[in-house]
């Protein structure tokens, strides 16, 4: 990415500590890249080759990468901006932002809509009259698309993007704390979680139900993350190289592949024991199961042990692609969820088999790579001056769903 | 990770290769029956009675529409096969089929079922009008719970789950609450029938082709009566009620 160096570096130069905070840190575009590959997997239901993704091998799965990472770049580069261009205009390009990421689910939709309407007027079989009741909804389009565009109306697997768009209408203020008193927000973001937790706090959703991931606690991963950015990583840095907090994680991650095993192969479940099981159960994903929550704390505190900031592998080739993909998150998202669409509807089309699940697996993940490629090679060849380049590489690097 | 990852993957692979070899139409692999669960409610009325008195209470995917759709439907499917493979004892299947009813409803209809039937085996397929109306996790299943002790008092439960459907599968997720629905049935000892495990076999080995497109019952009734099959094969088997049958020639 020549347009980010560019922008962060003289930018870097001039601004005061924390300086470790200052250069763009490639792990997160790479692991942020790696989630939106292991997103479009599961998003398939069909796929043999969701085999190889982490959701089959612990608590967390690859959303929680992706929120995460999505609030500590939010906050590296509009923590900046808060930082030299004051409290509005940085608080006017989040909410730019979030109107983007809209758009850009209100485009989603109309994408589920037409392959929705589709199934709806071509399927029908009687054995299934209960659960073609799922598609009444497009009885009443008007009232269906209206919900829709309150957000409350969002079809299976489009939750993500919405729980983004939250998450950036309420950052400005977030932020603004941040910046000054991180662990106080923090705290205040802690708080926020237990409450949810105790009083059950979530916001409806349409025809009934609620947010499939609840924003009042999938926000302390956000938040935590943009603790990280602004110096908290720093904090934590002795903890995270302590041997006794990577023996902790290493045991835990241990214990949630042996749990996950369990959840594969029905005749291990007798070896949980039921008071676990009783305290465990269910893992919720709704609203960030603490178990989700450390789940993924461990993945990360193993994961920066053995990846270091400046590892050589980073610059390699071989990585290249995921993190391109991780540069353009919010249309690689999108993408991912149309490609999603598409290759779950060609499996059913075809009754496909495990080779064209593979197949349309690996195809949709080049489809992703060449279309980053082609976002950076615009980037490139748009060859702004330094000064108009920050906003649109500040969306870059806030973006992602 | 990736070599387990490998290793599971082939572990699927092989599956589905096993599950591929000709086999009885509709039969239902070893893998996909649960532990041996005493049915002993069951088992004591056959002996004592040489009856067996069932109830089913489910939504919409216990029954089938169109021309004498009662008649085709799992219940009675599973009434016949049962009464073949029970001979002398009288067999009774009674359905209670409310459309668009969730768990939590079927738990309040249950002591009024229960007294009017008095059953010895409570047939209840649950989960899939929660999955249509997104009924929290938690909630779903505390009334599982609160329902199996209310029939466990006087008669055995045999929980069954939702139908694979893999046509509505991107809009309706069903996994959530096929999983609680296997914990609950693990941690209170009750019989699970995973009708949504065993469908998806049949999807995946071409017993049947569940993505296509038919006006006509003749496809349903077929799933139907492997649904009720399957179902009497596992009561008997996993039940152990053909120990007791021995018994009752003697």
């Amino acid at each position: 990415m020549v347009a980010h160096s560019q922008f962060v570096r003289p930018v870097a130069a001039a601004l005061p500590p924390p300086a470790a905070a200052s250069e763009r840190d490639l792990r997160l575009d790479l692991f942020r890249g790696l989630a939106l590959w292991l997103i479009f997997l599961d998003h398939i239901p069909e796929n043999i080759v969701n085999w190889f993704t982490i959701r089959n091998y612990g608590f967390s799965d690859a959303t929680e990468i992706f929120i995460f990472i999505s609030g500590y770049t939010g906050a590296f580069v509009y923590g900046r901006a808060m930082r030299e261009r004051g409290f509005v205009l940085s608080s006017a390009r989040i909410l730019r932002r979030a109107w983007q990421i809209y758009v850009a689910h209100i485009f989603l939709f109309t994408i589920f809509m037409a392959e929705i309407a589709y199934v709806a007027a071509t399927f029908d079989n009687p054995l299934y009259a209960e659960e073609m009741k799922i598609l009444d909804f497009l009885k009443q389009p008007d009232i269906t698309i209206f919900q829709a565009l309150l957000l409350k109306f969002k079809p299976v697997n489009m939750d993500v993007l919405p729980l983004y768009i939250i998450l950036l209408l309420l950052f400005p203020p977030v932020l603004f704390l941040l910046l000054r008193r991180p662990n106080l927000a923090l705290a205040g973001s802690a708080v926020l979680y237990a409450l949810t937790w105790k009083f059950d706090w979530n916001l409806p959703a349409y025809p009934n139900g609620v947010w499939f991931f609840n924003p009042f606690a999938w926000q302390l991963l956000f938040v935590f993350g943009a603790w990280c950015a602004l110096g908290g990583a720093q904090r934590l840095a002795l903890l995270l190289r302590s041997r006794a907090v990577l023996a902790l994680a290493v045991v835990y991650l241990v214990f949630a592949f042996a749990i996950t095993l369990t959840w594969h192969f029905q005749s291990l479940e007798r070896f949980v024991p039921s008071w676990l099981g009783d305290w465990m159960y269910p893992i919720d994903k709704t609203n960030l199961d603490v178990l989700r929550f450390a789940h993924f704390l461990a993945l990360a505190a193993v994961t920066v042990r053995f990846v270091p900031r400046h590892w050589s592998g980073l610059k390699s080739a071989v990585l290249r692609p995921a993190i391109r993909c991780g540069q353009h998150s919010l249309e690689i998202f999108c993408l991912g969820v149309f490609l999603a669409f598409a290759a779950q509807f060609i499996i059913a089309e075809s009754s496909g088999g495990p080779l064209l699940q593979t197949a349309l697996s690996v195809l949709g993940i080049l489809i992703m790579i060449a279309t980053a490629s082609l976002l950076s090679w615009y980037k490139g060849m748009e060859g702004r001056p330094q000064v108009r380049a920050k906003t649109p590489n500040a969306n870059v690097a806030g973006g992602g769903a | 990770m990736t070599i387990i990852a490998a290793i599971l993957a082939t572990m699927a692979l092989v599956n589905a290769a096993a599950a591929a070899e000709p086999a009885a139409p509709c039969a239902v692999p070893e893998s996909l029956l649960p532990a041996e669960t005493a049915l002993t409610h069951a088992a004591g009325e056959i002996k004592d009675r040489h009856r067996l008195d069932i109830s089913v209470v489910g939504s919409a995917s216990s029954a089938l529409s169109g021309p004498d759709g009662a008649r085709f439907a799992y219940p009675a499917q599973l009434q016949q096969a049962l009464t073949e493979r029970l001979p002398g004892i009288d067999i009774k299947v009674t359905p209670h089929i409310q459309l668009r009813q969730t768990t939590a409803d079927m738990v309040a209809a249950l002591p009024k079922i229960l007294t009017a039937d008095q059953p010895a085996l409570v047939i209840w397929q649950a989960g899939t009008v929660d999955a249509l109306r997104g009924i929290e996790a938690d909630d779903f299943r505390a009334s599982l719970e609160q329902g199996i002790d209310l029939i466990a008092a006087g008669a055995d439960v045999v929980l069954m789950n939702m139908q694979y459907s893999p046509r509505t599968e991107s809009m309706l997720g069903v996994s959530a609450y096929a999983d609680v629905m296997r914990w609950v049935a693990d941690q209170r000892g009750v019989m699970l029938f995973d009708r949504l495990a065993i469908m998806h076999y049949w999807s995946d080995t071409g017993v049947f082709d569940l993505y296509a497109a038919t006006h006509g019952y003749a496809m349903a009734r077929r799933v139907h009566e492997c649904i009720g099959r399957a179902l009497a094969l596992q009561i008997i088997s996993a039940g152990r009620l053909d120990v007791k049958k021995a018994d009752l020639a003697r």
